[in-house]
């Protein structure tokens, strides 16, 4: 059995050291393989994005070598594949290279879209890659007061972002002696403060204790940079000194050439996790198109189940787990408190107060998590 | 006529249903029409006060079962 994963971030990552743990006697006996294809030779944390963002790390402490997070088992290349052929099991390589298999893994993940709205790009800062989250940062250690916006693009990856980047503004302004300088505006889509209920109940509160504004049905349209000024689709618009924009998000263009799916989103049976129409095809976090948070933690969660099921295929001939859309969600409160959400399909969160502790628990799971991708925890 | 596409946001809590809606209006093109189906109770109220907003155009509203189906037309 030919087992192919096609993405090297956290979701591909855990089913394929998951997997070979599971296979390890099949793959010793020469009658399970694991490839792994990447389009990089790094896997980079990105939840530390927040606070290179905010200076409270490095961006070289984001990353490991990929290959060393690998059980030895599996075979990883750093090529990346541009040529899906679903009908016949194989795929071909920037490199040229073709790889036939009889259960593929699509796992590349997701983008920011700025330049879907006019302006975005060029006018407002973000921290969802590297060079914006410094680029962010250096915006912040300049700014002396004046008006923050905060806007929010749909969909985007971890739903939680735009309240802790609003904390953590409140907080780092407050720290610098400024925030007395700094009127901070937050801006939501829909018409609350946060898409799940009990987080915009228990964020709401806050926000008026903190002196932060928000204007909730509120979805950009358009950045006029030159007079600094963000509209809505919904015709308000607001004049900023600084904007910070969560922007779109879209799953990798090699999804879309391949046309697995509109905007780079494969539609996904969301039990199974597999693709629509092809049963040995897994699909996993950003990736999908399931209504479930584009987090880390979903990827996780998903993927174990496929490992769980690719595994109990192999041995049994059918699946044995499905995923009931489990997410489990640190929510940073400020540079020094936090809270977590944990839901799944049926179960809303059920948000308790931040502290302290939750906090240094999120501080450790920050090392943790290179355990965590290797299957370990 | 387009066809209708239809938005299953049954049983999920984040990003839920209107986001799933914002999302899908976004692929769709003027004269399209979305039919989005869920089992919250907010969104009976949630959907038509941002379609009102932003200018589409509330087709039906129903409730059969336990399940919400709201039909908007992408209308700018």
């Amino acid at each position: 059995m030919r087992i192919l994963i096609v993405g090297g971030g956290t979701g591909g990552t855990i089913i394929a050291n998951n997997l070979a743990r599971r296979l390890a006697t099949e793959i010793r006996k020469h009658k399970a393989s694991i490839t792994m294809l990447s389009a990089s030779d790094r896997h980079m944390y990105q939840p530390g994005l927040l606070y290179v963002a905010f200076g409270q790390m490095m961006p070289d402490e984001l990353y490991r070598d990929q290959a060393s997070l690998l059980e030895t088992t599996i075979d990883f290349h750093v090529d990346p594949v541009e040529e899906f052929n679903l009908d016949d099991n194989r795929v071909k390589t920037k490199n040229g290279t073709v790889y036939n298999y009889d259960v593929l893994v699509i796992a590349t993940g997701s983008r920011i879209m700025p330049r879907k709205i006019p302006g975005l790009e060029e006018g407002s800062e973000t921290f969802y890659t590297e060079e914006s989250a410094v680029s962010m940062f250096k915006s912040l250690r300049n700014f002396e007061g004046g008006k923050v916006a905060i806007v929010v693009g749909v969909p985007h990856k971890c739903p939680i972002a735009p309240v802790e980047i609003t904390f953590a503004l409140h907080d780092y302004f407050k720290e610098r002696g400024i925030r007395d300088k700094v009127e901070i505006k937050y801006h939501y889509p829909i018409n609350r403060i946060h898409s799940i209920e009990n987080v915009a109940i228990w964020a709401k509160p806050q926000f008026d204790e903190m002196g932060i504004e928000y204007e909730t049905l509120f979805n950009v349209e358009e950045v006029d940079v030159e007079n600094k000024i963000v509209k809505s689709m919904e015709g308000s618009e607001y004049n900023y000194d600084l904007l910070i924009s969560i922007p779109e998000h879209h799953g990798e263009e090699v999804i879309e050439k391949n046309k697995l799916g509109v905007d780079g989103w494969i539609p996904t049976d969301r039990h199974q996790l597999t693709m629509e129409g092809h049963d040995n095809v897994y699909v996993v976090g950003d990736t999908t198109n399931l209504p479930v948070s584009k987090t880390g933690s979903a990827a996780h969660f998903e993927a174990e189940i496929i490992a769980e099921n690719i595994a109990s295929i192999i041995k049994i001939g059918i699946p044995v787990s499905e995923y009931d859309g489990k997410v489990y969600c640190f929510i940073e409160a400020g540079r020094d408190k936090a809270t977590y959400a944990n839901f799944n399909y049926l179960n809303p969160p059920d948000l308790k107060p931040a502290n302290k502790s939750m906090h240094w628990f999120k501080m450790s799971y920050n090392q943790m998590y290179w355990t965590s991708v290797r299957g370990l925890l | 006529m387009s066809e209708t596409k239809v938005i299953d946001a049954c049983n999920t809590y984040c990003p839920g249903p209107l986001m799933e809606l914002i999302t899908y209006m976004k692929q769709a093109e003027v004269g399209d029409t979305l039919e989005l189906l869920s089992t919250d109770q907010g969104t009976a109220s949630d959907v038509p006060e941002w379609v009102n907003k932003i200018g589409h155009e509330m087709v039906s509203s129903e409730k059969i079962g336990k399940i919400w189906h709201i039909k908007v037309r992408k209308a700018k």
